[in-house]
């Protein structure tokens, strides 16, 4: 690893200040620090945010649920406020990685990361969330723009991600043997109207599947979208699952995750 | 005094693993030592036009950078195949050259090609990125099914072939054959496997130029071998002014017997530059250099009557070698396979023809199991086959060719001299509920599940090896073990052994021997091994022979304490020798009862005569002193068997196969330890599992390795694994005076074809290849339901 700065910010304020081209944010270092150690990627400063308060802890309103930035996945899958509200995402949380990385691992850095077999994005999409930065709201739907990539500017800082709470939810993941990301992870939310089913692993980026979406809302049982054939020709392909594949995972996962709700 | 073998005796080595308190080689650090960072080939095969290290000379921190030619000017030797095989039309194998750093050509993606050495890690590292290496990219040979096919590798050696390898009678077969009602055939695939022991490699090399001598502390399975091979075959240092130390060492499966690259470069280089030399491999030069296990293709073929009575066996199979042939590399695949190909049945006619080839991969080796995973992989397939097609239930088809007497003479090798594979077999059945499991194949099929039942009886050919067979056969060594008992003065006792225990629990369980030999409690023995500087030479810990050979060493010695204590008794008592008697500890005149306990009689050995009360001559002839070596030479191998039985549940919709239930039942013979030997075959289980299920070492067309990482390398974990059922029955190996047959790779043998089996019979016949991974069986699953409409 090639030596670089580090600071630790205590408010975002400073955080953004310290932020230039050849900067980035620390909370977990879960793929920042691995990618340097590999050489994919060097910074001249490191800027640690977990030591920022404000960036930690969770706040249930009526409607919504709030967790900050540089909250442990550990803190999430354990938060009886969580489970009380939207337990599929308390149940996501604890399907994070592995214990080492649920005690590290942040919401805020996996969302500002943007993995396309990330479990966290999918939440976001399912659950309305909104993304609160230090400079402005972000509807999650405009949030994740492709892979690895967001709507975050240079020096912007996630603070908080808000979560509506759902009237059912559940997610249903068919991870990669050896990494346990997601092959296929499919986030279904029923709200008062509407119902997403986002779908993180499948394709470059998460994204709301709009048929089955349209389905579910019709008719909330996994029987309307039983045998959906779905377009595989955006779908990722690697060694651990063709498109094809994943094509009919995200159907399989889906209705579990309806038959779950 | 109660016997401690067989007995649950707590681990002593377990206090100073569990406090963190294990010294492995990454943990030692010299005085005034440098970091050694290897410069590998990124390509497959190469020629290497142009080699420049100007820029990296100068790179702050760097101490000297050596290169292929430094090492051949040097005259030090490449790496070696320690079996020679001979062709079916008498021919030898032919083997390249594998010098330690590659000079000319590279050939697989690791090859190094230079050593940077530097006064920091971070100054090694930042040192080799700078060494410019021009490469001549040549089109790389990958697959094991067409190496021969492609362009020829090592200059001379045609078709990538090392050899053309025969074991059996082809006539006597083809007249089996002929009178078959019926042939069952199987094309099979045994994949690649990377051993990832969780200790990567390492070492660390040191020069006293005082006494001229060169320490290696490395990560090995054997470090006497390792010290013969680098001095007779890599011209580092003649054996007196080597030593090699291996110490605590986290695991090997095979991948470290091999004497590496490494090992050698930073030997030479340490007396090169007059400083000691610390290299610790990162995980990702693991994945890419350390040996790989199995990667066979193999085609079988079994003849049968129609009530199911085997009558031949064929097995041709391409064994991948990788790149070079190394130490266990061309034994692999011949002895260790062959003559294991025909299983626990009686046979009359087989033969098994292995062309070994050469691949731009990385060299591949003995790995858990060596050979026996893969020859019961083909036979347990095959014959789980001809169960379906016979429509004979699988056990009791296995039951008609177990032999029925023992000693057992197999067709092709061995001989066997225990068993009961028919109780090893009931057993089994008893323990899985075999009769329950239509019962709960419905209940899995009510769910929308399939579930299938997978059996494997299977035996191996273990405690390598009486010498003189194995140097028939063309091993470079003889297979004796050795071992030295030291009694202190005060009555301790020092056990040096030439096996190493790298996981294997040996300063516990030799020491539960050795403490019931000589009657001496377990607190006061010490099991010394791993420095060549400790104790005798020995032969080191692969094929299940530490116990099989090496405990045998050990209680030879003993014998040998216990022969002299009873003349030095008789000595001290006034009586005759003959009339002394050994027992707990304790050496008994029968006629008077007069008694010494060893402590005393170990006490006069070093006090060899009379004053005051203390009246301690030695017999004529003895001398002073209390210490016996022996060199054990086994009469055979040894033959562990079992029967395995898994039962797995298939999701049709996602292909994800649960391993519901796995019951092992083993014959080990006599157990020294039984903790320690389920510890031994749940990890074999874990690695056999892993086979079938996750593991897979794949290469692109390129020879780039795909699953380079635990990203994408699928090691098996604990939530992967149901509760395993554990039985055994014992025969005693009649071969050894402890009547013990070895436990190491028992599960890694058996696992494979059993949960393959289980998985295929689920399918409904429908052969997968391993690891039986969720989109091959979803896609059989998709296959299933076609042909069940279509049969609607």
């Amino acid at each position: 690893m090639k030596d670089f700065n580090y600071h630790s910010a205590k408010d975002s304020k400073e955080a953004s200040k310290l932020a230039s081209s050849s900067s980035a944010f620390l909370a977990g270092g879960m793929t920042t620090i691995p990618s340097m150690k590999l050489g994919l990627a060097t910074y001249k400063d490191l800027i640690d945010i977990k030591n920022i308060k404000k960036l930690s802890g969770i706040k249930v309103s009526g409607k919504s649920v709030t967790i900050g930035a540089a909250t442990k996945h550990v803190e999430v899958s354990n938060s009886k406020d969580v489970k009380k509200a939207i337990p599929s995402l308390s149940s996501l949380a604890e399907g994070i990685g592995d214990p080492q990385v649920r005690n590290r691992g942040t919401i805020g850095g996996s969302i500002a990361n943007n993995d396309p077999s990330a479990d966290y994005p999918s939440a976001c999409i399912a659950l309305n969330a909104t993304i609160h930065t230090n400079e402005r709201k972000i509807e999650a739907a405009k949030f994740f723009k492709g892979m690895f990539e967001t709507a975050l500017k240079k020096g912007e800082l996630i603070e908080a991600i808000e979560f509506q709470i759902p009237e059912k939810s559940s997610y249903q993941k068919h991870p990669n043997p050896a990494s346990r990301y997601a092959i296929v992870g499919v986030y279904v939310a029923k709200h008062k109207g509407d119902v997403n089913v986002a779908v993180t692993g499948a394709k470059s980026c998460v994204y709301n599947d709009k048929d089955m979406s349209k389905a579910l809302t019709g008719n909330f049982s996994s029987s309307s979208i039983d045998g959906m054939d779905l377009d595989s020709s955006e779908m990722n392909s690697d060694m651990h699952a063709s498109a094809d594949f994943r094509a009919s995972l995200v159907v399989t996962q889906a209705k579990k995750a309806v038959d779950a709700c | 005094m109660a016997s401690l073998v067989g007995s649950r005796v707590e681990r002593k080595e377990d206090k100073r693993f569990l406090t963190g308190k294990g010294r492995y080689t990454a943990d030692i650090n010299l005085a005034n030592q440098t970091y050694a960072i290897f410069v590998r080939s990124p390509h497959a095969r190469a020629s290497i036009k142009k080699l420049n290290i100007d820029k990296a000379l100068k790179s702050s921190g760097v101490v000297s950078i050596l290169t292929g030619k430094e090492i051949a000017d040097d005259k030090i030797g490449g790496l070696i195949a320690g079996w020679a095989i001979r062709s079916e039309d008498g021919t030898e194998m032919k083997c390249p050259g594998n010098p330690p750093l590659a000079k000319d050509n590279v050939n697989f993606v690791g090859d190094p090609v230079a050593v940077v050495i530097a006064e920091s890690l971070a100054e090694a590292k930042e040192a080799a990125e700078k060494v410019e290496v021009d490469y001549k990219v040549l089109k790389a040979v990958t697959s094991t099914a067409d190496a021969m096919n492609g362009d020829t590798i090592h200059e001379g050696i045609d078709k990538n072939l090392c050899f053309d390898w025969l074991l059996g009678d082809r006539q006597k077969v083809k007249e089996a054959f002929d009178k078959a009602d019926k042939v069952i055939s199987i094309d099979i695939i045994n994949n690649r496997l990377i051993p990832n022991a969780m200790e990567p490699r390492a070492c660390v090399a040191d020069y006293n130029a005082a006494s001229e001598e060169i320490t290696l502390y490395t990560t090995s399975q054997n470090p006497h071998l390792s010290r013969l091979i680098m001095s007779a075959f890599g011209n580092v240092a003649p054996e007196h002014k080597l030593r090699v130390v291996a110490p605590d060492v986290g695991g090997g499966f095979g991948s470290k017997i091999n004497v590496y690259n490494e090992d050698i470069v930073c030997s030479w280089a340490a007396k090169k530059i007059n400083r000691a030399i610390k290299w610790v491999a990162e995980r990702s030069e693991s994945f890419l250099t350390d040996i790989h296990g199995r990667d066979h293709v193999t085609h079988a073929e079994l003849a049968v009557t129609k009530d199911g009575k085997f009558l031949g066996f064929k097995n041709e199979t391409i064994a991948n070698l990788g790149a070079y042939a190394r130490v266990f590399g061309t034994v692999t695949p011949t002895y260790l396979f062959g003559p294991c190909a025909t299983g626990v049945y009686e046979i009359p006619a087989a033969y098994t023809n292995v062309k070994a080839v050469y691949t731009n991969t990385a060299p591949v080796d003995a790995y858990r199991g060596a050979g026996r995973p893969e020859a019961t992989y083909t036979i347990e397939r095959l014959v789980e086959k001809a169960s379906m097609e016979l429509g004979i239930d699988k056990t009791e088809l296995r039951i008609k060719n177990f032999p029925t007497a023992f000693p057992f003479k197999q067709t092709l090798v061995h001989t066997v001299d225990s068993g009961d594979y028919v109780a090893g077999m009931e057993k089994a059945k008893q323990m899985a509920d075999y009769k329950g499991f239509e019962a709960r194949r419905k209940e899995s099929e009510a769910k929308g599940k399939l579930r299938g039942i997978g059996v494997t009886s299977y035996f191996e050919a273990c405690g390598i090896a009486p010498s003189a067979a194995v140097m028939s056969l063309g091993c470079g060594v003889g297979l004796w073990e050795s071992a030295e008992v030291r009694f202190n003065p005060t009555g301790q006792v020092t056990v040096y052994t030439g096996s190493h225990s790298h996981g294997q629990s040996h300063q516990t369980t030799f020491a539960q021997i050795a403490a019931d030999e000589l009657g001496v409690p377990i607190e006061n023995i010490d099991i010394v091994h791993g420095d060549t500087d400790k104790g005798t030479f020995g032969m080191g810990t692969y094929g299940s022979r530490s116990l099989a050979v090496g405990g045998i060493a050990i209680v030879n010695a003993c014998k040998k304490i216990v022969e002299k204590g009873k003349r030095v008794t008789a000595k001290m008592l006034e009586a005759n020798p003959e009339d002394v008697e050994f027992k707990d500890g304790e050496f008994i005149v029968s006629k008077s009862n007069k008694k010494k306990t060893i402590g005393e009689v170990a006490f006069a050995c070093y006090l060899p005569g009379v004053r005051d009360e203390m009246k301690s001559p030695l017999p004529e002839g003895d001398e002073p002193g209390l210490k016996e070596t022996s060199f054990y030479d086994p009469s055979n191998f040894s033959f562990p068997a079992g029967t395995h039985i898994a039962e797995v549940e298939i999701d049709p919709e996602t292909g994800h196969v649960k391993l519901e239930k796995y019951t092992a039942c083993d014959d080990f013979g006599r157990i020294i330890n039984p903790m320690v030997v389920e510890g031994q075959v749940h990890g074999g289980l874990a690695q056999g599992i892993g086979q079938a299920l996750y593991e897979n070492a794949e290469y692109d067309e390129t020879g780039q390795l795909m699953t380079g990482s635990y990203m994408d390398y699928t090691m098996p974990r604990a939530d992967n694994f149901p509760e395993f059922n554990i039985g055994y029955t014992c025969t005693h190996a009649t071969t050894n005076p402890l009547g013990v047959k070895g436990c190491g790779e028992a599960g890694a043998i058996a696992a494979p074809p059993t949960v393959m089996n289980a998985v295929i019979d689920a399918l409904g016949g429908q052969e997968v290849t391993m690891p039986a991974t969720a989109e091959k069986v979803w896609k059989a699953c998709k296959n299933l339901k076609k042909s069940n409409a279509k049969a609607a």
